[in-house]
């Protein structure tokens, strides 16, 4: 095969990759758009068989058989509660795929026509040295996300003095190490290089706090497109750049969306130190303001009579695993002629959209779930706004309470809807430690239970 | 006088001669300079590969731009899957690595960056089939 005529394979597979991008504006075309890129992928991959000069079958079946079957029996395995943990996984191996094929380009540069051992010419040594970079910080930025979100280390910031200014030194040095390995070829520098922008990687995701995490897996995989897309340049490939770009900008658009539902900037992100679980420090205060506390007869009497319910769910009703049950509630309460929708915070659950898929799997219809915008209005003529699992994304004084640390972030209008039922575990305060006003509320009878069992104590009544 | 323009012509036709051997012996030699150092004469012409990569690659994110901000947020997750598996693509980088024939330092990195690229592009695309094939409308 030509290496013109490989290009243009090439060209289709990009193009089938934005196909399956393309697919993902409607759950009714995603599922196509997903065969186009795994066609995408298959293309690319046979492309590249054919264009080798000699190919050591052996070796790669081997590679492709063994990580395809970890990977096949990983996804099948995979808990929905579990996609962050796992999607923070997959791009620590993106990672560190990008520093290996560097450092092969490195040492075997004359396979990738880019020059000879010691002889690499400078713009594909710039490009390879960032791919690389990027690669490591990937790779082990991810882990400790990963380690993060898995609960194997505290999701609390780790902070200690002088922290932005050693980032930026190691930062700095990152560029000398690069333009000493352009000027001197010097595999010495290749692997400080590396080493550095590895513990680079550490050291930019652990001040980042639990509450954060959303932004953190978008921003990864925003990097681990970029480091394909240097890969890519290193290569001369068109298709690595072209999808190294869409992965890139998905993952900072992404980063982007979930720093707005969090009223954060980007760079107060990155920098860290927020989002540590606090709970204790906050809630005290008002000690004595008083609630109202129901049962679940209660909420079950309560909902039948409504017209119109909007449940509204975070990540709280996914730890406790209480999405079936919760479905089952609403089954009951729609063959009662009741409308029940679900409202959908930006930054419910632990990536972007991760709630909206916890809901698919408890067969909750995707068109009776709704986003935040298309919503909110609709509080006003809501009889009962049942909270499940979320807090903070419903705090009024995120609107009202310039002094309050959530002050300006977007929340769901839910002290609109003529009675609220609020399920929790304790009165102990949100994610973020923020006092909620919303529990105090002539309006709000607080349902104080785990949210699975009060689902199917309020399934229990509405049956009877 | 006739005799004159003959001589005349044999002297300019000779010259041309002349003139086309030296214009052939410039080519080879341009050849093979041109051979040697690797460099085919048409590339001299057209922008670096350098400035076509960037051209690509800036061309690229305006679509990715585009493209992503009309997926709707319910599907953000599978977004990610797909965004995930696709990166993979790198393994096109690992596979020549890989595919050399021999079993040297390269071939070894090559392998495990195979391996690894191979993990995401399996498991990338079949959790994303999972969570859309989850999404169902409304039974009426």
């Amino acid at each position: 095969m030509s290496h013109d005529l490989a290009a243009l394979f090439y060209l289709v597979a990009s193009i089938c990759f934005i196909l399956a991008l393309r697919g993902l504006s409607h759950p009714e075309t995603s599922r196509g758009g997903l065969r186009y890129g795994m066609a995408g992928m298959a293309i690319a991959v046979l492309t590249t068989l054919f264009i080798l000069p000699e190919v050591n079958f052996v070796l790669i079946l081997a590679g492709v058989i063994v990580g395809g079957s970890i990977g096949t029996m990983i996804a099948l395995r995979i808990q929905m509660t579990a996609l962050p943990q796992l999607v923070a996984a997959f791009h620590s191996l993106v990672g560190l795929a990008a520093v290996l094929v560097a450092a092969a380009a490195f040492y075997n540069p004359a396979a990738y026509g880019i020059g000879l051992p010691g002889d690499i010419k400078a713009a594909s040594l710039i490009e390879m040295s960032i791919g690389a970079a990027i690669g490591a910080i990937t790779f082990t930025g991810s882990i400790v996300a990963f380690a993060k979100l898995q609960g194997l280390v505290s999701g609390k910031p780790v902070v200690f003095p002088m922290q932005h200014w050693l980032n930026l030194a190691l930062g700095i040095l990152t560029v000398v190490l690069i333009v000493w390995m352009v000027a001197g070829q010097s595999a010495t520098a290749f692997w400080l290089l590396v080493l550095l922008t590895l513990l680079l990687g550490v050291l930019i995701i652990i001040p980042i706090g639990g509450a954060d995490m959303p932004v953190v897996i978008s921003m990864l995989n925003s990097y681990s497109g970029w480091a394909a897309a240097g890969i890519g340049f290193t290569l001369g490939n068109n298709l690595l750049i072209i999808t190294g770009a869409l992965v890139g900008s998905a993952g900072a658009i992404l980063s982007y969306i979930m720093c707005k539902g969090m009223n954060r900037s980007f760079f107060s992100v990155i920098l860290g130190g927020f989002g540590g679980e606090s709970a204790a420090a906050g809630g005290g205060g008002d000690e004595d303001r008083t609630y109202r506390q129901g049962a679940a007869e209660d909420a079950a009497f309560l909902m039948r009579n409504a017209e119109k319910v909007i449940i509204i769910p975070g990540y709280g009703m996914a730890v406790a695993q209480a999405q079936h049950a919760l479905r089952e509630m609403a089954d009951l309460l729609k063959k009662e002629g009741v409308e029940v929708k679900y409202a959908i915070h930006p930054v419910a659950g632990r990536m972007p959209g991760h709630m909206n898929v916890l809901l698919a799997e408890a067969n909750v219809p995707y068109d009776e779930v709704f986003e935040m915008d298309e919503i909110n209005r609709e509080f006003s003529e809501t009889d009962v706004a049942f909270v499940i699992g979320a807090n903070d994304v419903t705090n009024p004084s995120a609107k009202t309470d310039p002094a309050s640390p959530i002050y300006g972030m977007p929340v769901l209008d839910v002290e609109k809807a003529q009675n609220v039922l609020f399920v929790k575990r304790s009165m102990a305060s949100g994610y973020a430690g923020v006092d909620n006003p919303l529990f105090y509320m002539d309006q709000t009878m607080m349902l104080l239970a785990d949210a699975k069992k009060m689902c199917e104590d309020i399934v229990k009544s509405l049956e009877a | 006088m006739s005799e004159k323009l003959i001589d005349q012509a044999i002297d300019l036709a000779n010259q041309a001669r002349a003139l086309s051997d030296g214009a052939a012996d410039l080519a080879r030699e341009a050849a093979r300079v041109g051979a040697e150092t690797g460099a085919p004469l048409a590339e001299a012409v057209g922008p670096s590969p350098l400035v076509t990569g960037l051209t690509v690659f800036v061309l690229a994110i305006f679509v990715g731009y585009h493209v992503v901000w009309r997926v709707t947020p319910a599907l953000h997750s599978p977004l990610m899957g797909v965004t995930n598996a696709i990166s993979s693509v790198i393994i096109v980088g690992a596979l020549i690595a890989a595919g050399t024939g021999g079993y040297g330092f390269s071939e070894i990195m090559g392998f495990i960056a195979v391996t690894l690229a191979s993990v995401n592009i399996f498991g990338g695309f079949l959790v994303t089939h999972r969570m859309l094939s989850m999404f169902k409308k409304k039974q009426r």
